[in-house]
């Protein structure tokens, strides 16, 4: 399936930013199974310092405010063909070691909710259709709603809260899966919904390692694995390492943000 | 040189000033407690409004007392206009720039922190006021001569010149701004007893009465004070003095860096005031509002060559 | 019968003639008067009070800035001793180095079943942000401070490899400084390796780690925490020394791709930054968002060329005390060859065989904190009572993992002077490595701690240790 993407993020500040610093992580890769046949970036109110490729080989582009700024707006926009793989994305590859998935982070810390949880779940059956189980159990458990959304909830938190955005999802389901003994990550990236072209933010899933499939993704908000309807952007051991933007500034200004996102099948 | 040492050379030779000033200042007043106790409760209260510290002296101590206001002056810790805070601050700054420099300027800075540590560590007793703040004049004059000795003539010497000078001028200019009725023209058809101690006070606060002797004998005239503090370009106390140091420094600067700044520019409308006024035209306009003028020109320079030197962020 | 002494002695040996290092020094000390020395000693103080040469107590208001105690009588150590150190400590670092990049990269060491992976896995210090990245000349560890102790005329130990920022160079060259002001007589009897070319060697060390970035002559800055860290006075003194620039976090920025530090005349890159601020503290964007300490982006710049970090992120998991037990198997398997220093034989406390060990002889053994320094939250068994062994049982029962043991070393003693004229005290030492492409230079000596209290085997300065000149003598 070949998607296009465009997805603007605009920031508005109440008062002149002196200097500031936004880490992103907006450029897909080309992988078994995704091919991107073209990708820009576009910064206004900023430029590019530096890119280079993180520990987990994402593509990283830091952007400095221009001083003085009170608007910055960054733009994707792109062409990325994709095969619906059910999910399997494939072995690890490069210098991280699968050890490191296992570690938890201050997101992804199990609290005794998790860990009960996963204590409840019946042992047995294929890797895959283990997670699968779990996938679907915490989506019974914590359905998706986007009321009362907040950000930068631990996985622990968000079971509390009862409800749950893509994001706790993906953190509950990683730090589950991290207590089963699967190697999990976290994945960035964008979803075409079927019935509409504009979306309310990017997308975000995750993935667990399985012995012979190598890495399987899950999307506990949607209740099924990727298909060709999602675009692969960034992993990390959770939200923070693979958030999209990240950023640093300095003064007292207050920030307001808005995203546009469209994808469609080409 | 980053512009963060810039700023605490600027700094630290401000803070060293500063101290020394305010011991002059400290002096001037227990020479009045001493000689004329009648008048003494008034100049306190005027040193520390030249000081710029009575708010808070008042809001710590109330009502102006001699010995409260030496100490709250030399050493109170929550004073940080102090003269061990000053000292202190100096060393601070000192520290921050210790790579710009010398040897011989840090020990000095350092020995002077480490004296006056020891001597300020319980109240002075009256009978060793003069020589304590003998020795906070001699600490701090140490440290001058280190640096006029030993550091290269370069940009760092010249922010190190610019703050003593920066600061020294707008301790003279202070004293002038509290005093400046009695050297109005008209004071001298008054010719009170009482004005010849204020006259008096005002050249001890500034360490100035011999050089007043040397250059105009012995009679004291508020007319010729006035000029002397703040036209007489042999004074290195007086304004046209000090700033004349500031426009030649920060026109090393700009000659080094091959670049003239915004506060060149504000510098030399300063000095040219100074160039193109006498006494008369000075009183014409109003000594108060002239004095008033200067305080806010020289806040403007000072910020002015924060920016252009980016001594912060 | 004579008791021979318990511990080695550096000047005396286990008799009361002076061994051959110490012959010309031990004739001239007899000729002293010991009254005329404690001036000296006195004299040196009151010098190193004046330059500044202080470390900063933490926790301490009071004593904000405090001297570390500097005893007169060197501690000599023969050219020929010193070659089989320093040979030894060559290899050892580069093997730290070798390591270093091994487990950023493929650890072939863990494939190889040498290093179990738990070691890494379960390491702070291991930052994953540093996997994959090959820092400018492939150096990770530019400075290391490789801490040696003595038990014997022949044996020499390594206690810990500082491969984070080793501080403590700046005592070493003042040390040097105030002897040759002091005694200058002394230096023309007795030749002397000299020290006073660190500096340089730092200098010339780091600008050989130049990043891609670099056209030119490289820049050199220090990155310090400030004025409150308890080693300012050395980030101050090695810029000064080197000519480089004493930069903090709020100095710098992300300008056109590289770091830059705010000048009066604009911002200028840095190629080369000796940071003397911790991994967690260097970027808040990467690592700790609420460091005030560090500058925002310089990972990023880093990993893509901008800019060489000395020492490189993530080097501590070289220094840890649990890796520490591994060393001589690192040694092996990146040089194929034997260590030539020796390891303190180390118990993981990890281990459950070890740990019943090291309970049933915790009154014997050494117990330190696997991340601790500084001699912070460790057991001197031996100089313990009961009631601070029995504390001490209680924590390493809770978390074994966090401990390791090692026995009490009869540390070799040189003599310090005192009122009553020469006492011994044990000592260790600090040698200073620099690491660059093209060579590994040690300084000849290094700096030399000494437990001020008779007996006492802690020598870190945050706990009343006291240091010596080191004299290595030419050959």
């Amino acid at each position: 399936m070949r998607l296009t993407v465009q997805h603007k993020t605009h920031y508005t500040y109440d008062a002149p930013v002196p200097y500031g610093l936004q880490q992103i992580r907006l450029r897909p890769k080309s992988r078994p199974g995704q091919q991107v046949e073209d990708w820009q970036i576009e910064v206004k109110g900023g430029q590019v310092e530096v890119s280079f490729e993180d520990e987990h080989a994402n593509s990283v582009d830091l952007v400095s405010f221009h001083p003085g700024e009170t608007r910055i707006e960054i733009t994707c926009r792109g062409t990325v063909d994709v095969e619906d793989r059910a999910g399997v994305v494939g072995p690890q590859g490069g210098f991280v070691p699968l050890w490191l998935f296992e570690r938890s982070t201050a997101l992804t810390h199990p609290g005794p909710q998790i860990k009960a949880m996963v204590a409840a779940m019946s042992e047995g059956g294929a890797p895959v259709e283990q997670l699968h189980a779990l996938s679907a159990h915490i989506l019974q458990v914590v359905p998706y709603s986007t009321d009362q959304a907040a950000s930068d909830l631990t996985a622990e938190d968000a079971l509390s809260a009862g409800h749950a955005v893509c994001q706790d999802h993906a953190h509950v389901f990683i730090t589950a899966a991290r207590l089963m003994g699967y190697p999990a990550r976290y994945v960035s990236g964008y979803l075409k919904m079927d019935d509409r072209v504009e979306q309310d933010a990017s997308h975000a899933w995750a993935e667990a390692h399985v012995p012979d499939l190598g890495w399987v993704g899950f999307d506990v908000s949607n209740g099924y694995s990727p298909d060709a309807r999602y675009v692969r952007v960034a992993t990390g051991l959770d939200y923070r390492g693979a958030a999209p933007i990240s950023g640093l500034r300095y003064g007292q200004a207050g920030e307001q943000m808005s995203v546009s996102l469209q994808v469609q099948q080409q | 040189m980053l512009g963060k040492t810039a700023g605490g050379l600027f700094w630290m030779f401000r803070y060293l000033e500063r101290a020394e000033n305010t011991a002059r200042m400290i002096d001037a007043g227990l020479r009045i407690s001493l000689t004329r106790s009648s008048a003494a409760e008034s100049e306190w209260t005027s040193i520390l409004q030249s000081t710029g510290l009575h708010g808070s002296y008042t809001a710590m101590h109330g009502a102006p007392d001699g010995p409260k206001i030496i100490d709250f002056l030399l050493r109170d810790p929550n004073n940080p206009g102090s003269i061990m805070a000053g000292i202190e601050a100096a060393r601070e700054n000192a520290r921050v720039v210790r790579t710009a420099l010398t040897r011989e300027v840090w020990e000095a800075v350092n020995e002077c922190y480490m004296v006056l540590k020891r001597v300020l560590a319980e109240p002075v007793a009256d009978r060793d006021l003069p020589r304590v703040l003998q020795v906070v004049r001699q600490r701090s004059a140490f440290v001058r001569g280190a640096s006029h000795g030993t550091m290269v003539r370069n940009d760092m010497y010249n922010f190190a010149r610019i703050g003593t000078f920066f600061e020294r001028a707008d301790n003279t200019a202070r004293i002038l701004d509290q005093k400046y009725y009695i050297l109005l023209p008209s004071v001298r058809l008054v010719g009170s007893p009482s004005d010849n101690v204020q006259w008096e006070t005002i050249l001890r606060a500034t360490s100035t009465t011999r050089a007043y002797q040397t250059l105009h004998g012995g009679d004291i005239d508020p007319r010729v004070i006035a000029h002397f503090l703040i036209l007489d370009g042999r004074l290195p106390r007086s304004l046209a003095f000090c700033y004349g140091k500031i426009g030649e420094n920060l026109g090393y600067i700009a000659k080094e860096y091959g670049a003239s700044k915004p506060c060149d520019a504000l510098a030399e409308a300063i000095c040219s005031k100074f160039r193109a006024h006498d006494m008369n035209a000075i009183f014409d306009y109003g000594l108060h509002e002239f004095i008033g003028d200067f305080l806010r020109d020289s806040t403007a320079l000072g910020r002015q060559i924060e920016i252009d030197y980016r001594f912060s962020e | 019968m004579v008791n021979k002494p318990l511990y080695f002695d550096e000047m005396f040996g286990h008799g009361t003639d002076a061994r051959l290092p110490y012959e010309a020094y031990c004739k001239w000390f007899n000729g002293e008067d010991n009254a005329r020395l404690l001036e000296k000693s006195e004299e040196a103080e009151a010098l190193f009070r004046l330059i500044g040469v202080t470390f900063n107590v933490y926790g301490d208001p009071d004593a904000t800035e405090r001297l570390i105690p500097f005893d007169l009588v060197p501690r000599i150590i023969a050219a020929r001793e010193w070659a089989k150190v320093a040979k030894g400590i060559e290899q050892r670092v580069r093997a730290l180095n070798a390591f270093l990049h091994d487990i950023y990269h493929r650890q072939e060491i863990v494939r190889a079943g040498r290093l179990p992976a738990e070691m890494l896995a379960r390491n702070e210090a291991f930052l994953p942000q540093m996997i994959g990245v090959t820092p400018p000349g492939d150096i990770y560890t530019h400075i290391v401070g490789t801490d040696l102790v003595r038990t014997g005329d022949d044996a020499f130990f390594v206690l810990e490899d500082n491969a984070r920022t080793p501080s403590g160079v700046s005592y070493m060259l003042e040390n040097r400084e105030t002897m040759l002001h002091m005694f200058p007589e002394l230096f023309s009897k007795i030749k002397v390796q000299s020290v006073s070319q660190y500096p340089n060697s730092l200098r010339k060390s780091l600008s050989a780690c130049a990043p891609p970035a670099c056209d030119g002559k490289p820049t050199l800055a220090v990155l310090t925490p400030g004025i409150h860290n308890s080693a300012y006075y050395e980030h101050a003194f090695l810029a000064d020394q080197m000519g480089a620039e004493l930069v903090e976090g709020h100095d710098l920025r992300v300008v056109d791709g590289r770091v830059a530090m705010r000048t009066t005349r604009g911002y200028k890159p840095i190629d080369v930054l000796y940071r003397r601020v911790d991994d967690d503290y260097l970027d808040p964007l990467t690592f700790n968002p609420d460091s005030m300490l560090g500058v925002p982006g310089i990972m990023d710049v880093y990993r893509a060329g901008g800019i060489t970090i000395a020492n490189a992120p993530g080097t501590g998991i070289a220094d840890d005390k649990a890796i520490y037990s591994y060393m001589p198997d690192i040694v092996e398997f990146y040089t194929g060859e034997k260590a030539i220093l020796q390891n303190v034989p180390t118990h993981r406390c990890s281990e459950p065989d070890a740990l019943k060990y090291v309970l049933d002889n915790l009154a014997e053994l050494v117990v330190k904190e696997v991340h601790g320094s500084g001699g912070y939250g460790m057991l001197v068994g031996p100089a313990a009572s009961k009631k601070e062994i029995a504390a001490f049982r209680a924590k390493l029962e809770a978390n074994p993992g966090n401990y390791i043991a090692q026995p009490t070393l009869a540390l070799s003693t040189v003599p310090i002077l005192t009122d009553a004229g020469l006492a011994p005290r044990h000592v260790d030492l600090r040698p200073f490595v620099l690491v660059s492409p093209d060579k590994i230079d040690i300084t000849p000596g290094g700096l030399t701690r000494v437990a001020l209290t008779a007996g006492s085997l802690v020598v870190n300065s945050s706990q009343g240790g006291g240091t010596k000149d080191t004299w290595v003598l030419e050959e």
